[in-house]
């Protein structure tokens, strides 16, 4: 099974790579649309800023090869979020994969943002998750959200229930980082392997 | 609800876990990853490796360690000691560090601070700051403690907030290595006046020296080195017995 990351200029886009070695897998570690869509599966990952990573995958092309891929695709943290229609973070257009606008946590009792740190994802759809996970702990840091959908496949609590992860089709995408989220985390990845 | 964070603290030289290390499962108690990957099999939140030589030179070393880590771990980790420009952090986020953390260059430069987090975004810059009580008023410190600055702690971390600090991690000299618990009061000022989370160091002993900084001082999360490192506290009965009082942990 051939599965690629792609490559693009986002933080940290290495530790997801290196937690499908831990599962055996040698990922494609690539920016070539070629290679992006002759993989089984695709992980669109990142760290980083919304509008500025938008302007670089709109450079290199990526903004048209996204949305027309037609494996399983898992979009992690800011890779879900430009998987939307738009976000809040500097008025940015996005990818339009899942028809839903990403908004900034608006603190309501003096809460901490960004959301940083573990916590615990719920309402599991079996299309994504092991029900075995329900209720576990897994690994968060962002400012914005996607708030509940038709497309939300978990759920997460902090300030208001919001996604922890959605998907549609063939895409799927968490707000959490699987790869940080220990045995909990590995698992997930390897649901999405398993697909 | 989010929870409250237990982070070993590891000391790091040339490559190597130094500074009191006892544990009998590991075969090479001086290798960072090692340890690193056995506190997080123990349920440990997070890990922070601190280099604590972090000259020009051993840079090179510092980011073999972050892709090792990278590597074998599975949860977030931070890297600090010595980062003082755009480049250091730039080498340690690609060699996968989490987050990097800064402390002495950016008391002396806080224009850094400004820097690192509109690169890098505020999520991945922890300001360590390291202060004592000196005639009732805490006092900044840097160069690993040893040098007092003109700076007020509570002024200091509120303008690290400010310049786009995504995490403050204080530590009271008054308190490392006492066991006598964490300080309380300034902690607790400190996680009321501050919108970012706080990771709170120095003087943690005993259970009940958690507790009281998660209960009381409303820390966002507790780091420890020799306790863990010495096998003085389990961080499986830790969380443990912080579940049962009512803390939300992992």
């Amino acid at each position: 099974m051939t599965v690629a990351v792609i490559d693009y200029n986002a933080g940290n886009t290495r530790s997801v790579y290196y937690a499908l070695q831990r599962l055996g897998i040698d990922a494609l570690f690539t920016d070539d649309a070629e290679k992006i869509r002759h993989a089984d599966k695709v992980i669109f990952p990142g760290v980083g800023e919304a509008s500025s990573t938008m302007r670089y995958l709109k450079k290199i092309g990526l903004d048209q090869v996204i949305p027309s891929l037609t494996q399983p695709v898992l979009g992690v943290c800011l890779g879900m979020q430009l998987m939307c229609r738009w976000s809040e973070e500097n008025d940015t257009p996005c990818l339009d994969i899942f028809d839903v606008d990403v908004v900034r946590f608006r603190p309501q009792h003096q809460e901490k943002v960004p959301h940083m740190g573990w916590n615990r994802i719920y309402d599991l759809d079996e299309r994504m998750f092991d029900s075995a996970i329900e209720g576990e702990y897994t690994y968060f840091v962002h400012s914005y959200y996607v708030p509940l959908t038709s497309f939300t496949t978990a759920k997460c609590d902090y300030i208001q229930p919001f996604s922890a992860a959605i998907s549609r089709d063939n895409f799927y995408a968490t707000q959490f980082h699987p790869e940080k989220s220990g045995l909990v985390g590995a698992s997930i990845i390897q649901s999405f392997l398993d697909l | 609800m989010l929870a409250k964070r237990i982070i070993p603290c590891l000391d790091v030289k040339d490559g190597r876990t130094v500074k009191g290390i006892n544990f009998e499962q590991l075969r090479d108690a001086g290798d960072p990853v090692e340890l690193g990957k056995l506190y997080s099999d123990q349920g440990a939140d997070e890990l922070v490796f601190l280099d604590i030589t972090a000259t020009k030179e051993k840079r090179k070393t510092l980011a073999t360690l972050a892709d090792r880590v990278a590597h074998h771990l599975n949860i977030p980790f931070t890297i600090g000691g010595g980062i003082g420009s755009i480049a250091d952090v730039d080498v340690l986020l690609n060699h996968g560090a989490d987050k990097v953390s800064v402390n002495s260059s950016a008391v002396r430069n806080p224009e850094l601070i400004d820097e690192l987090a509109k690169e890098f975004g505020s999520q991945c810059i922890v300001v360590a700051i390291d202060a004592r009580e000196v005639d009732q008023e805490w006092i900044v410190h840097v160069a690993g403690g040893t040098i007092p600055t003109d700076k007020e702690m509570f002024d200091w971390a509120l303008e690290a907030q400010e310049r786009g600090a995504g995490e403050i991690l204080f530590t009271s000299m008054n308190h490392d290595g006492t066991k006598n618990g964490f300080a309380l009061g300034p902690l607790k000022k400190m996680c009321a006046i501050l919108s970012i989370p706080v990771i709170a160091s120095g003087g943690a002993g005993s259970i009940d020296h958690f507790y009281e900084v998660f209960d009381y001082a409303k820390a966002d999360a507790g780091l420890a080195a020799s306790i863990f490192h010495f096998q003085e506290i389990g961080i499986p009965e830790l969380k443990e017995n912080l579940k049962s009082r009512g803390i939300n942990v992992r």
